[in-house]
């Protein structure tokens, strides 16, 4: 045989360096790559959070260490009277507070929902209480519930004169009560009504064209086409809206600081004040630690009261 | 049933009119077809009908009655919508009950109706699903049913099939034409496909930009486009349409070929129109050259050049030739059309 056969060419292979190899490990490169994320995390909230929880077994005070005391904080707390009224008042401000910012905020994202000039103008015009920040809007309406200095005050009396006297708004517990949620709704509306409208535009029309040739009147396209189809984003945002107003702390802090005479604090402006002007470290941490029964009941009840209708899924259930 | 009648609507969006007089004549029990291209007017002819958009001037009647001002709900009509417009958070029988429970019929009525839509669609094993949990083809069917179950004077369909594809498609056009035979309900379908159009309907109404252009029955428009716009439009594949002018030899083709004319031709005639099944195979007719063949089995379609000339012929005969090939190809007379050079319209032969 005189085939001679040239030896395949092969090219040089190098062989990867040690770096190279071991970022091609997917352990570890999952490990590398989640450790930017995992690392803020835990430094900005699974430590002040497990330092929270810790704190409140304790009896620390500023300046002083303190002792592991079991359940010691939580015992007293049941049996504080202003602990109590902070929870009557926290789950009364959410609740009143929620209820309102829906139904003007579903009302409001009803109307916008239709055609009308200036639309987008409209609509930016609603964000503003909810891009001005929030203590610049507490202060607001600080000046909006002065007793001497009050322009609602000064609307009924001097230029309506439906009032003789001005109104004292901040000075008793069930008007200061009702003044804060007012303040509150305020400035929730917005976050309800641009979600709500952002759910409302996702309607097919047709829907609404077929729901008229069948019959229906105006209340029953509400009841039966936009009420149900909302309700999945009505779940989700109520989810996120009872969480903020339940943790609300601004508003109450700069218009009332809690007061008067207590009345109006919420779990978080009491935690507050117990732990950092009061001192007392340890309890005002068993007090912020014990909104979260609260906080996770209110989750789940919205999120499976509302959420995951049967509808939503694809799959097949027969 | 009621019989419907367009007179001299118009419909004008702001300043823009997209609808310019339309009268059409329904019959009682009729299946009309609206077609025309995408922006003809044909789907907001339609949404007048059923109410969804107002009518700017001119009448509507549904039954001899007068309906401009008549709501939806009243105009005794059903709706099958393009997207199906089903109610996604009902299952199928909620939605076909929908407008019995908004009309707070009793229960049991509510039963026998959706029963009997459902036995008519083969929806019996499917009431309990949600749209979601159906196919194309199923839903389309559930969006017929909650239009059955209301017993309506008419049927309106707007662009029912083209969200399926081909196959289901041809089955669906079969079902709602069988399903128009049974039930002999005044129907207005609306489609831009030609075809769907010609299978379907006992009167088409070619639309186009706002006007129409021809109404009568599917072979009468096939056979008589009364313009050159339904004679394009009309028939698949399309009618070969050679601009010229009529001279002493026959009719001279912009592109320099010289056809036969029919015997007392209009000397007006501007377009010459010939359908591509009405040519033959004549060794001695025109000697045109092959540009392409294209075998469908059933028939050949052949682009053929004369001089500068383009045209498509389609044979029952098997074609050998090739491109390149020289064939012999010539019109059937009788079956040339004619439109005149200035308004477009069809000479009478």
């Amino acid at each position: 045989m005189s085939v001679t056969t040239a030896p395949a060419w092969r090219p040089a292979r190098q062989e990867p360096g040690w770096l190279v190899r071991l970022f091609e490990y997917k352990p570890f490169l999952v490990f590398a790559c989640l450790l930017p994320a995992v690392g803020l995390l835990m430094v900005f909230l699974t430590y002040p959070l497990g330092l929270g929880i810790f704190l409140a077994f304790t009896d620390t005070t500023i300046g002083r260490r303190g002792i592991w005391v079991g359940l010691e904080n939580f015992q007293y707390l049941l049996e504080d009277p202003l602990w109590w009224n902070a929870v009557f008042y926290s789950v009364f401000y959410t609740a009143v507070a929620t209820v309102g910012k829906f139904a003007l905020g579903l009302w409001l994202a009803l109307l916008l929902n239709n055609h009308m000039p200036f639309k987008s103008l409209l609509r930016a015009i609603i964000l503003l209480p909810w891009i001005v920040p929030t203590v610049l809007s507490a202060i607001a309406f600080w000046w909006i519930y002065d007793p001497q200095f009050s322009i609602i005050s000064f609307l009924l009396v001097d230029v309506l004169g439906w009032r003789t006297t001005n109104i004292d708004f901040l000075g008793s517990a069930w008007p200061a009560r009702f003044s804060l949620i007012a303040a509150n709704i305020w400035r929730g509306i917005p976050f309800v009504a641009i979600s709500l409208l952002a759910g409302l535009q996702t309607i097919s029309p047709s829907l609404y064209e077929a729901a008229l040739l069948d019959g229906s009147s105006a209340w029953q396209r509400f009841r039966y086409i936009t009420f149900p189809m909302l309700l999945p984003i009505l779940a989700i945002v109520m989810t996120f809206s009872i969480i903020f107003t339940f943790t609300d702390f601004q508003l109450v802090y700069a218009i009332t600081r809690g007061g008067p005479v207590n009345s109006t604090h919420l779990l978080a402006t009491l935690a507050f004040q117990r732990g950092i002007p009061g001192g007392q470290l340890g309890e005002g941490a068993a007090i912020a630690v014990s909104m979260i029964p609260f906080l996770v009941f209110a989750t789940l009840f919205s999120y499976f009261g509302l959420a995951r209708r049967k509808w939503q899924q694809g799959e097949g259930n027969d | 049933m009621a019989n419907v009648a367009f007179r001299n609507v118009r419909k004008a969006f702001g300043p823009v009119e997209v609808l310019h007089g339309v009268d059409v004549d329904i019959e009682d029990g009729e299946f009309v077809v609206l077609v025309g291209p995408s922006g003809c007017g044909k789907s907001t002819l339609l949404r007048m009908l059923a109410g969804l958009e107002n009518i700017t001037a001119g009448d509507i009647t549904i039954g001899n009655r007068v309906v401009n001002q008549v709501p939806p709900k009243d105009r005794d009509i059903a709706m099958v919508f393009q997207n199906y417009a089903l109610y996604p958070h009902m299952t199928v029988f909620d939605n076909m009950a929908f407008s019995m429970k908004l009309a707070k019929a009793p229960k049991a009525v509510m039963e026998s109706e959706v029963a009997r839509a459902a036995k008519i669609l083969g929806l019996e094993q499917l009431l309990q699903r949600y749209p979601r949990q159906l196919s194309g083809g199923q839903r389309q069917r559930v969006a017929m049913g909650r239009a059955i179950v209301r017993n309506p004077q008419v049927f309106l369909f707007d662009e029912p099939l083209s969200n399926l594809d081909a196959k289901l498609r041809v089955q669906m056009r079969a079902e709602i034409k069988e399903l128009h035979q049974r039930l002999k309900v005044t129907t207005v379908y609306v489609t831009h496909d030609q075809i769907e159009a010609m299978t379907m309907a006992d009167k088409i109404v070619v639309m186009n930009s706002g006007n129409v252009e021809q109404a009568g029955r599917p072979l009468e428009l096939y056979d008589t486009p009364a313009n050159l716009f339904v004679a394009g439009f009309i028939g698949s594949p399309a009618m070969n349409l050679i601009p010229g002018r009529v001279g002493s030899g026959g009719f001279e083709a912009a592109g320099g070929a010289v056809l036969p004319l029919p015997p007392g031709a209009s000397a007006a005639a501007g377009t010459y129109g010939i359908r591509p099944e009405h040519f033959r195979l004549d060794p001695n007719g025109l000697q045109a050259r092959v540009q392409l063949v294209e075998p469908t089995g059933s028939e050949t379609q052949v682009f053929v050049r004369l001089a500068d000339t383009l045209m498509s012929c389609a044979f029952r005969e098997r074609i050998t030739a090739g491109p390149g090939d020289i064939i012999g190809i010539s019109p059937d007379l009788s079956l040339v059309h004619l439109f005149d050079s200035g308004t477009g319209q069809r000479l009478a032969a």
